[in-house]
């Protein structure tokens, strides 16, 4: 067997990457443009759609990726709390970013609204109308949005706290960087 | 070089761990204010789609599954006819095509679903077009010719001034006229006012979108514009609103028994100069105007089981070939109804399952 990889693929860091800008603005985005009344809201919501589906394309690239690449090991000192909250935190990030676009569509679907990433390019509706389902998928989509900016938060601390305290490589693996 | 088989380095100092997990604390804070900061949390003094609603229900009171405005309504079906005259000045295809269906709302302009019909001088009417290609168009028109203000943040100062006041129930006599005084835009909306009686029939009033928009033709061209419908029902002179609350979906139920009501839908074209970004203020003076179609409405269902009831007419849902101008009283109309519409669908089940009845 070969040696275990030292960092992730480098397809794997560019989406790694490219996903972490992407989400990050979403979640801003989202955040700020329900609550405002100015033209903000509209401009906002403009850029929310079309972002929305292609984190949704690219996730499931990434999920691809992720399963057809080896991914660099924990250390092995690592107590096994931080193994286990790892893991948990990593498939939460990956469950999010596929289940938040696809609440985000069957919403708009179910509040009978054309779905509308441009002034012409429409996606098919997800679900049917049904304004009691369009309550729950929006509050659903509201919730697990603030569960992804705190996933985010804990993942963003333990990277650092991998990086500046413990220094075990483990946030090397993703910056591709050597110290 | 990292050795994963390798023990970690060796310990931090105590300062150095401090400083780096204080460094730690403060990247994850300041992410986390920023957000707090973004959806208003500590930006409490922004005007946000929900102090619109809450002003709403503070006002008419809370009824639970009904829109927070424009709440007692009455849905119709029917289509739209293309004329084709709007279609050099856009691509949409409700422009173009024969027939378009659509899904139609008379209301009252009020948050009270039992508001008598006689209460306002002011009726609304929002339409969706079903256009063949899946897109849609949506709109909100009210009989006024301009809204009161331009602008959300004079809006609700206008919601407070007619809050009530909680020692009384009742809004303070004097906040209204004192809004008025300090908001010299309300000028050509209190003019229009004085004029207007509640009508008799939503079949016999004009509907007017107040907000501009664009038309946007094939070849990209902007033609700012503001639209209404025309009925072609009119009432006989000297007719009045009958006696009672609830005359205006019996009036608009017998009416189309006997036959279709039609509205002509004109498209008024801005001339140089006009306000696009100002529903407060009227176009004055001559324009062109288009006969884009006629609207013919064929039936109509009560509100409570009516295929209206779902639907957010929401003035930004625009086809390919119409655009939002930048009044921004748009933005703060679809943001305002979204949090509405939110709050009345997670509450459908308190909606009565009867047909609405007048209640004392």
């Amino acid at each position: 067997m070969n040696a275990q990889p030292r960092y992730f693929a480098p397809l794997a860091r560019r989406l790694h990457w490219l996903m972490a800008l992407m989400v990050i603005a979403m979640l801003f985005i989202g955040a700020g443009m329900v609550a405002s009344v100015s033209e903000r809201h509209e401009w906002l919501i403009h850029l929310h759609k079309p972002l929305g589906i292609a984190i949704l394309a690219l996730v499931i690239v990434r999920l691809v990726v992720r399963f057809s690449t080896r991914q660099p090991p924990l250390p092995a000192d690592l107590p096994l709390w931080q193994v286990l909250a790892a893991k948990a935190s990593h498939w939460v990030l990956y469950g999010l970013m596929l289940v938040l676009p696809l609440l985000g569509w069957a919403m708009i679907s179910a509040a009978g609204d054309p779905v509308m990433l441009s002034s012409s390019l429409q996606l098919p509706a997800l679900v049917p109308a049904n304004a009691q389902l369009f309550a729950v998928l929006r509050k659903a989509h509201g919730l697990l949005a603030y569960l992804l900016f705190l996933t985010v938060l804990l993942h963003l601390a333990a990277a650092l706290f991998h990086g500046l305290i413990r220094r075990d490589g483990v946030l090397q693996s993703m910056t591709g960087t050597k110290d | 070089m990292v050795d994963h088989s390798s023990p970690p380095r060796p310990p931090l100092s105590t300062a150095s761990l401090i400083v780096r997990l204080a460094s730690i604390g403060v990247v994850v804070a300041v992410a986390a204010g920023a957000f707090a900061y973004v959806n208003g949390t500590l930006d409490p003094q922004r005007l946000r789609p929900k102090t619109l609603v809450n002003a709403l229900e503070t006002n008419n009171g809370l009824h639970p599954g009904y829109r927070r405005n424009h709440a007692k309504g009455v849905c119709v079906t029917g289509y739209f006819e293309s004329s084709n005259e709007a279609r050099q000045y856009s691509s949409a295809q409700v422009f173009s095509e024969a027939r378009t269906p659509i899904i139609g709302r008379f209301a009252l302009p009020s948050g009270n679903p039992y508001a008598p019909d006689s209460s306002v001088p002011l009726r609304s009417f929002a339409l969706q077009f079903s256009l063949a290609n899946g897109q849609q168009w949506r709109t909100g028109m009210n009989s006024m010719p301009v809204f009161p203000v331009g602008t959300p943040e004079a809006f609700f100062q206008m919601l407070k001034a007619g809050a009530p006041d909680p020692a009384t129930g009742k809004p303070n006599p004097a906040s209204m006229p004192a809004f008025f005084a300090s908001h010299p835009e309300t000028a050509s909306f209190l003019a229009w006012v004085k004029t207007a009686k509640p009508s008799a029939s939503y079949a016999t009033e004009t509907y007017n979108s107040i907000n501009a928009f664009y038309l946007v033709n094939a070849s990209g061209q902007r033609q700012a514009v503001r639209w209404g419908v025309v009925p072609q029902s009119q009432d006989a002179p000297g007719a009045t609103a009958p006696e009672g609350s609830d005359f205006l979906e019996k009036d608009l139920t017998q009416r189309l028994v006997t036959g279709p009501l039609r509205w002509q839908l004109n498209v008024t074209l801005a001339n140089p100069g006009d306000p696009v970004d100002d529903a407060s203020k009227a176009w004055a003076g001559e324009h062109k105007v288009l006969n884009a179609g006629t609207l013919v409405l064929e039936s109509s269902q009560p509100q409570l089981d009516g295929d209206c009831r779902d639907i957010n007419f929401d003035p930004l849902i625009l086809p390919s070939g119409i655009e939002a101008s930048n009044d921004p009283l748009l933005a703060a109309r679809s943001a305002a109804y979204a949090s509405s519409y939110l709050r009345r669908t997670s509450e459908v089940s308190q909606l009565p399952s009867a047909p609405q009845e007048s209640k004392p």
